[in-house]
């Protein structure tokens, strides 16, 4: 059984429907009582890093999922991924669950290598470059486009946690982990084949737990 | 390298998919997931659902179709048409849409779209704009109601404001070129996308594959809409795609 952290940021019909796909039974909640009896979450959003963290510490989730991660898995998906980090300077600047080391900046709008103005947000399918293809999530994948939304991408200094990168004016993290704790900045429910079978991946990742 | 969009948009009408349903050879051309899926299965890389319904009934009907369209189809899709509150933008986020698309209630009510950006995110919010060249004053008008209502607001100050209000991308369709099929309106729509520093999509004046190269390299634009060339099967999805990867351009 797969949960679904719904603390009120996000579309999670759409999660809903891929797992549905993938023949994934699934629970919705935003109770820890509820998700603690699952094998693994997943942890989606759109929206601002600050109102994210002020919903999971309001409804005890952060301290929930401090101690879930510690034996269980965990996938977050675009703002649920930079919710991993330790702080975004989204807003002001706001601590996240700091389950890896970084932080989330916002896009410059202007490339540090030709000083022309770039667009913010990254929207569209971008390519991926495969860091640790051998990573569980990379499983039997080859490098190919996913759907990219956010304004915001992680910086970080430790590179062990890098499994694909994506290139926009920036080396933005596209897929990330460390041990059970995964996270993709794009939107494997939004792209296509490729989005589905990573999903696939991290459903028989957990399976294997 | 961020690829260049390809985006079929589809005329919704109480529930059902209209305009060039007879020409696309399957089982019920009129539903808009298997519509949807059509268009998925040729490369789109993202759709469009202008919602075209004239009853109430018609929009509520919308919300259904966006739930079984986001049941099946693993790519991110917009629907516009008809959309006046924070309610609506819910409704149709809540039931699967990636993005809602904003015209005349935008204009009406610029508070709307910030409402939209702070609720959800900018990326969710999408600035329609359909604008048309006045020869007057040499610069391009806002319309609204479908291109039946001109207004005083100038194309490209318009998509400005728009953008500092939280739209997270510009819908630009050109009502001198729309169905002319002789190109896109190269000028207004560089014009724009240099204006603003959120993505924008070109549209109206599709006629063939070297078209939306011309979007892309004149025009400057992030993405290119169309309708009536690929429901007509003038041209597909693929072929368009094609032709822009032989040209160099980056494609999915």
């Amino acid at each position: 059984m797969i949960g679904i952290v719904d603390y009120g940021m996000g579309n999670l019909y759409s999660l809903s429907q891929a797992l549905k796909r993938l023949d994934q039974d699934f629970v919705i909640s935003d109770h820890s009582s509820e998700l603690a009896g699952t094998d693994g979450l997943i942890l989606p959003g759109v929206g601002a890093f600050k109102d994210a963290m002020a919903l999971l510490n309001e409804k005890g989730l952060s301290a929930f999922l401090t101690r879930y991660v510690q034996e269980k898995p965990l996938l977050g998906i675009c703002l649920g991924m930079q919710l991993l980090f330790e702080e975004s300077e989204e807003g002001s600047l706001t601590k996240g669950l700091a389950f890896l080391s970084g932080r989330v900046a916002r896009f410059s709008g202007i490339s540090q290598v030709t000083g022309e103005r770039y667009k913010v947000p990254h929207m569209g399918w971008n390519t991926l470059e495969f860091k640790q293809p051998d990573s569980p999530l990379l499983n039997a994948l080859e490098p190919d486009y996913a759907y990219f939304v956010h304004s915001y991408y992680a910086e970080t200094k430790d590179s062990s946690i890098l499994i694909a990168t994506a290139d926009y004016h920036e080396q933005v993290p596209a897929v990330v982990g460390s041990g059970h704790i995964f996270g993709t900045q794009f939107h494997p429910e939004k792209s296509g084949v490729f989005g589905q079978a990573l999903l696939k991946n991290y459903l028989d990742f957990v399976k294997r737990m | 390298m961020l690829a260049k969009r390809i985006i079929p948009c589809l005329d919704v009408k109480d529930g059902r998919v209209v305009k060039g349903k007879q020409f696309i050879q399957l089982r019920d051309a009129g539903d808009p997931v298997e519509l949807a899926m059509y268009y998925n299965g040729q490369g789109a890389d993202e759709l469009v659902f202008l919602d075209i319904s004239a009853s109430n009934e018609g929009r509520n009907t919308m919300v259904d179709v966006v739930k079984a369209v986001a049941a099946k189809l693993a790519i991110p899709f917009t629907v516009g048409g008809g959309i006046h509150s924070l309610e609506n933008i819910k409704a149709l986020l809540r039931a699967g849409a990636d993005k809602v698309s904003l015209n005349s209630s935008a204009v009406e009510n610029p508070g709307l779209i910030t409402a939209g950006a702070d609720f959800f995110g900018c990326q969710c919010i999408v600035c329609a704009i359909d604008a048309k060249f006045d020869p007057e004053t040499s610069s391009y008008r806002v319309y609204t109601h479908g291109g039946q209502k001109q207004t005083d607001l100038d194309a490209i100050e318009w998509a400005k404001k728009a953008v500092s209000l939280g739209a997270g991308e510009i819908l630009l369709t050109s009502m001198d070129q729309d169905g002319e099929k002789s190109g896109f309106e190269l000028n207004l729509t560089r014009k724009i996308s240099e204006a603003v520093d959120v993505p924008v999509i070109a549209s109206g004046g599709a006629g063939k594959a070297s078209d939306f190269f011309d979007a892309f390299s004149a025009g400057k634009a992030d993405a290119a809409l169309a309708a009536s060339i690929f429901h007509y099967k003038e041209t597909s999805v693929a072929q368009v795609k094609t032709y822009l990867k032989q040209k160099g351009v980056a494609i999915r």
